[in-house]
């Protein structure tokens, strides 16, 4: 079918202006304004796709987001997978293809940008059709903070697809005077192309801005793409109108086969004839009225059938008048056509014979189910309106109202009377008072004729043998199921599932429609069952003998649309993913080729290459340097906390192992945190600054969680403590300078102190000047040897590590990184919370018993070490390991086991390594383990499983260097 | 994205806060004095009850104080809000 | 001795030619090296004491700042907590404010820390400043809720910060080691603002 099906006159389009675009291969042309649905359908392109597991032709059977069919893959201008045709707007160039069920993701980076936005508002309105921009208007009128969502391209809701008149001139009118107002009003945020996907508590509502689309090519680069919007409402009013329903009879999937409402809305919005020869199926009243206005837009609709008895005499006029014939208690049986529909099957309801009438387009109202969606994400209760054979809003909530169509209310002046009563309703109780009424304009609209009828799908003994025809079972095209099963009664298109699909579910016995759902996957595909949802409930509860209004329905769950992932990232990708948190000193690492690593969010450096080197020999470098020289590394990132009150050593006896009330003023001291279960949580050191004020410092990845628990026991057991905690990790710089050397260096640069080994002892601390710099000079080590820890100012750091550079440098001073820095402390036996424990171990375990004071009556932890589970002998101990081959590199996580063979399965794990080095002071490498009774196993032989092969190890104790401790005073 | 209301900063959004687990379990006076049955019971186990249940919050990402509050745990909703040296208070 | 003024840096130093660029939409800048003391002060006995030395009261309602001058120029304090409390002050003052806030509490429970590096700040205002902050910050920054003297500790993107609304400005504080991070952010986020998109 090629013929243009462009109506001559109508539609809200651009008709000046074209837009070329290629739809599975075909250059088609559009106008400004369509949808790539409204587009084909002007091209007389029915068919879109086949289905996912029939193969079946299918087309476009809606115009919204309802859509279960169209589902179409973008190539250009933008690459997307999974859309609806009926919701993507047409511009020039656009490429794409009919999907069948599965979209393919591009394999280019997407350069587009995603941003979100919080939004605050009194008033939040859900859809800009009568409903909602009557109670948008009103609450804007009295100087409440307004936000008004639009999925759509324009205002206008439903009115954008019908031909009404509000106050005798066209709806477009009253529409366009609303616009103008609510844009004229200060703190009215109106949105178009805005989905609100999600309703949370709290009156948190997000929602899904197509910011950019519609431009196409000329989109800008530097404009976000979508948005998510972070809406918090006071008052919400959902106006989010209705989804119209489909009847289900046999072959009802085929092209041409269209909701009547659909139909409608191509040819106002888009002055686009569905079909050149349209038949009606119908349930209620309102199909009626598409019928008469597709006959008056001169399309020939010979006949409308309606499944009711007693059909509405007043439209049934009106249609003779324009040559419909209608038929009184008629349903269609079946169709024919293979790639479009040709005929359509009809016969009286109970007869048994039925007729065949010639259609290339059969439009289907089975009546409308209100888009409770959001009211539902809210918790709202849900109640079966017997009367429309659909779910409506059973409750009024505290902070939302449905209005409109939503609510199960059809008529146009009953829509904008709601929504203006819902906004002073809004207003009132987010304590506004109403402003200038909103005056309701007169419309011209009716109560249906005749009620509607519920009906979910063709009965059983509906006729089957067309006049004329032997009736053969018509049996999907494809891989058809099994002979019993298989039929054409499509209850849900997007996912190929049929009557017999439900049917075999409820026979197999089940009874909740969740279950159903799951079984059969109706209603969870990409439209999440919005046209299949109700249908399929009721054909379960027909099924079962039970009526709906006893049953429970399905909840709903966001998003009401599906949302890109891209949208949901926003701006945190690339190198905004995640926060890069730099110390004061990081440009001077990059710019001298350090390599970092990731701790926590931190980028520290991990070593300093030179020229080709790789990490192995730059830390062997790195270590020489420290041990056989000089060497510095920024250690910035540890936490530090200033600590300061009377009772802050009190507090600090309670957090550590090991005593701290009795340091003395100018002295520093290691100390570990226990949980109340006894395992190590922490450990740094300890520097008193005076009699009620000290300094900790906590590991890199722990400064937050430390300062968190001193803050709690603080605040929630110990109020009485008169002690403050503040974090001042970032205002220092903490530079260790380590070596042999390092004295000589420091010397050079703090010439207003003796850094004598007895004027400046190990664990003491001064204050004084380095290279003018005011500075906390610290003497710790973690690496055995001489070593001076420098704070100062971060403003300053990197004047003071150049000067260290400077003054280092006839020492061949090295700067080195978080590497060396492990095999250093390695060498020295200390081990690394967070890498050699993980919550499970005790400070006995690490052979740390000598940092657990006897003497103190309690601390946190203290209690736990006296549980039986903490005193097993077999519990895991920190031990070292020296591979057998000392070239042999052991992998951190390898498992320890007993045998120099691989057993059969179960194999008995004596525990695993922790940490794994190559020393160049050792001149081999070993390891951390925690292995099950490990210092009862010093002097054994063990293996570890390294790839194929078994590595054997010996267990020793965890100091592999100096031993005596015969360096570190230099 | 729930608002949580801290009793000094007002309602924020949860990602501001830190759970702290079930309130009023203080740590005991004499842990030395308790068996190990019962030192066990206050480290390992709390309530997990079905409706109100008093817990303590955090608010971590603002004036870093911390609160008692009582949640229903079927509806998440916050039945109040009250400082550390508050008694819980009556709800409904 | 003193450290030479001359070679300390900012945690945005060098970034100031680009967070330019935002204006005149926003006219966004790091204000570095900024006195800034915590004052812990449970005691109210030495309030009066310390808003001498300060030149401004403290503030009592939570979530807000209080602005003076005193003895050592212009001042703002920053209610933190119900006991805790952030000064802000010229640059250079921050040994000598300590000293004066550490005598007029005197034996009173309480305490001061410098803690001037830990954080660096930046100003935003322009049209769109308030739009730029509300891509990454949940707290409702209309006039109407956040007027002049709102101070929150809050969100913004995924950095935790201290958010001052002055007569014709937002003041971000921000941890000195997420600084870089929420500089790219804003200057991300300020893109659509730009008037030559890059």
């Amino acid at each position: 079918m090629t013929a243009d099906f462009r109506l001559p006159r109508g539609g809200r389009i651009d008709r000046d202006r074209p837009l070329r675009f290629t739809f599975n291969g075909r250059s088609l042309t559009g106008r400004q304004g369509d949808t790539l649905a409204s587009a084909l359908l002007a091209n007389g392109v029915h068919q879109v796709t086949t289905s996912i597991k029939y193969g079946r032709p299918r087309g476009i059977m809606a115009a919204g987001v309802e859509e279960p069919n169209a589902l179409v893959q973008l190539a250009e201008p933008v690459s997307e997978p999974m859309l609806t045709a009926t919701t993507v707007e047409l511009c020039d160039g656009l490429v794409a293809e009919g999907l069948v069920g599965h979209g393919r993701l591009g394999d280019e980076p997407d350069p587009a940008r995603y941003d979100s936005k919080h939004a605050h508002c009194d008033v939040l309105v859900i859809g800009a059709g009568p409903a909602g921009l009557a109670a948008a208007l009103t609450a804007a009128r009295s100087g409440a903070r307004v936000v008004v969502v639009d999925d759509q391209s324009a205002a206008g809701g439903s009115l954008l697809g019908r031909d009404d008149y509000l106050d005798d001139r066209s709806s477009d009118a009253w529409v366009r005077d609303v616009v103008a107002e609510l844009d004229a009003t200060p703190d009215v945020l109106r949105l178009d192309r805005t989905t609100a996907f999600g309703a949370y508590q709290d009156g948190f509502v997000l929602a899904l801005q197509r910011r950019t689309d519609h431009l196409g090519f000329d989109a800008p680069r530097h404009v976000a793409r979508h948005r998510i919007w972070r809406i918090r409402a006071t008052q919400t009013v959902i106006a989010t109108g209705a989804h119209e329903r489909p009847i289900v009879f046999d072959d009802n999937d085929r092209p041409g086969i269209m909701l009547a409402g659909a139909a409608r809305t191509y040819l106002h919005r888009y002055g686009v004839q569905v079909g050149k020869r349209v038949g009606v199926f119908t349930t209620n009243d309102s199909a009626y009225v598409a019928a008469i206005e597709l006959a008056e837009a001169g399309i020939d609709v010979p006949v409308l059938f309606d499944a009711r008895q007693d059909v509405p005499q007043r439209l049934r006029a009106e249609c003779a008048a324009r040559g419909i014939d209608v038929y009184p208690g008629h349903v269609v049986t079946g169709t024919e056509g293979r790639d479009h529909l040709t005929d359509v099957h009809i016969g009286p309801v109970g007869g048994e014979r039925c007729d065949t009438v010639g259609c290339d387009t059969l439009l289907v109202s089975g009546g409308w189910n209100p888009a409770v969606h959001l009211f539902s994400q809210l918790g709202g209760q849900l109640r079966y309106a017997p009367s429309l054979g659909a779910y409506v809003p059973a409750e009024a909530l505290s902070s939302a109202r449905v209005v409109g169509s939503a609510a199960g209310s059809f008529e146009l002046m009953a829509c904008i009377e709601q929504g203006a009563e819902a906004g002073r309703a809004a207003l009132t109780a987010a304590g506004f008072s109403p402003g200038a009424d909103v005056t309701v304009p007169v419309a011209d609209t009716r109560p249906d004729e005749v009620a509607a009828m519920v009906l979910w799908r063709v009965p059983e003994g509906a006729p089957k043998v067309p006049l004329g025809t032997e009736y053969v079972p018509k049996v999907p095209f494809g891989t058809a199921g099994d002979d019993n099963s298989a039929d054409a009664r499509f209850v849900d298109l997007q996912r190929d599932a049929t009557v017999s699909d439900v049917l075999r579910a409820t026979g197999a016995g089940l009874r909740s429609l969740e279950h159903v759902k799951r079984y059969t996957t109706i209603g969870t595909a990409h439209d999440q069952g919005k046209t299949s949802g109700m249908v399929a409930a009721g054909i379960v509860a027909e099924a079962l003998g039970e009526d709906l209004a006893e049953r429970r329905p399905t909840t709903f769950r966001p998003p009401y649309t599906s949302v890109p992932f891209a949208a949901l990232g926003g701006r945190d990708r690339g190198e905004l993913y995640d926060p890069v948190r730099v110390t004061a000193l990081h440009d001077w690492h990059v710019a001298h080729g350090a390599e970092f690593e990731d701790v926590g969010q931190w980028k520290r450096a991990r070593h300093y290459p030179r020229y080709d080197e790789d990490m192995h020999a730059a830390v062997l470098r790195e270590c020489r340097a420290a041990r056989e020289g000089v060497a510095l590394m920024d250690a910035s990132t540890l936490g530090k906390i200033d600590v300061q009150g009377p009772d802050a050593p009190a507090l600090l006896d309670m957090l550590y192992t090991n005593m701290m009330s009795t340091l003395k003023v100018g002295r520093i001291r290691y100390g570990v945190m226990c949980g109340i279960d006894g395992m190590v949580i922490d450990d740094g050191t300890v520097i008193r600054l005076a009699d009620d004020r000290f300094l900790l410092t906590t590991t890199t990845g722990n400064a937050a969680m430390v300062l968190d628990w001193i803050e709690e026991w603080l605040q929630t057991e110990w109020p009485h403590l008169r002690v403050f905690a503040t974090s001042v990790t970032e205002h220092w710089v903490t530079v260790p300078l380590v070596g042999p050397r390092s004295r000589d260096v420091l010397a050079a640069l703090a010439p207003d102190i003796d850094v004598s080994n007895d004027a400046f002892g190990f664990m003491t601390w001064q204050d004084t000047t380095v290279a003018g710099i005011p500075a906390r000079v610290c003497r710790i080590s973690f690496s055995g040897e001489l070593a001076y820890e420098i704070n100062v100012n971060a403003w300053h750091g990197l004047a003071l590590w150049e000067a260290l550079i400077e003054a280092g440098e006839p020492y061949g001073i090295t700067p080195y990184g978080t590497e060396t820095m492990h095999v250093l402390r390695a060498e020295k036996g200390y081990p690394i919370v967070g890498q050699d424990t993980d919550g499970t171990v005790t400070p006995q375990d690490l052979g740390m018993s000598w940092a657990v004071s006897k003497k103190k009556t309690d601390f946190i932890g203290k209690r736990s070490f006296s549980r039986p589970e903490n005193l097993r002998p077999d519990r895991k101990h920190l031990v070292g390991l020296l591979p057998a081959d000392p070239t042999v590199p052991l992998p951190e996580g390898g498992q320890i086991i007993e045998h120099d063979y691989v057993p059969e399965p179960p194999v008995r794990a004596l525990g695993h390594v922790t940490s794994s080095y190559d020393s160049a002071a050792l001149g081999r490498t070993f390891a951390f383990a925690l292995l099950r009774s490990g210092r009862e196993r010093v002097g054994e032989k063990l293996y570890v499983p390294v790839g194929d092969d078994l590595v054997a190890v010996t267990v020793t104790d965890t100091v592999f260097y100096d031993k005596e401790g015969a360096r570190r005073d230099g | 994205m729930q608002l949580i209301p801290c009793p000094w900063c007002g309602p924020r959004e949860e990602v501001e806060f830190h759970y702290g687990g079930q309130a009023h379990v203080a740590y005991p006076a004499e842990p030395a004095e308790l068996s190990d049955e019962e030192w066990a019971s206050f480290v390992f186990f709390r309530d997990n009850p079905r409706g109100p249940f008093a817990e303590r919050w955090s608010h971590a990402a603002g004036c870093r104080r911390w609160f008692n509050a009582v949640r229903d745990t079927r509806s998440y909703e916050l039945l109040a809000v009250y400082r550390p040296d508050q008694e819980r208070p009556v709800t409904t | 001795m003193t450290a030479d003024i001359a070679t300390r840096r900012s945690p945005l130093d060098g970034w100031t030619s680009r967070l330019a660029e935002l204006a005149p939409a926003v006219r966004l800048a790091e204000r570095p090296f900024v006195s800034q003391l915590t004052l812990r002060l449970p005691d109210s006995s030495r309030a009066a004491a310390v808003s001498t030395v300060l030149g401004v009261e403290l503030p009592s309602a939570p979530c807000t700042f209080a602005k003076g001058t005193g003895p050592h120029g212009p001042v703002e304090v920053c209610w933190l907590g119900p006991d805790e409390y952030l000064v802000l002050a010229q640059p250079g003052l921050q040994r000598t404010l300590e000293s004066a806030l550490r005598a007029a509490i005197g034996d009173a429970h309480g305490a001061v820390v410098d803690v001037s590096a830990q954080r660096t700040t930046l100003t935003l205002s322009g049209p769109n400043a308030r739009d730029l902050l509300a891509h990454g910050c949940a707290v409702d920054l209309h006039p109407s809720v956040s007027p002049t003297g709102t101070c929150v500790q809050t969100l913004l993107a995924q950095a935790g910060i201290i958010l001052l609304v002055r007569e014709a400005e937002f003041v971000v504080l921000v941890r000195a080691s997420f600084a870089t991070y929420l500089a790219a952010w804003l200057l991300d986020a300020g893109t659509e603002y730009r008037e030559q998109p890059t």
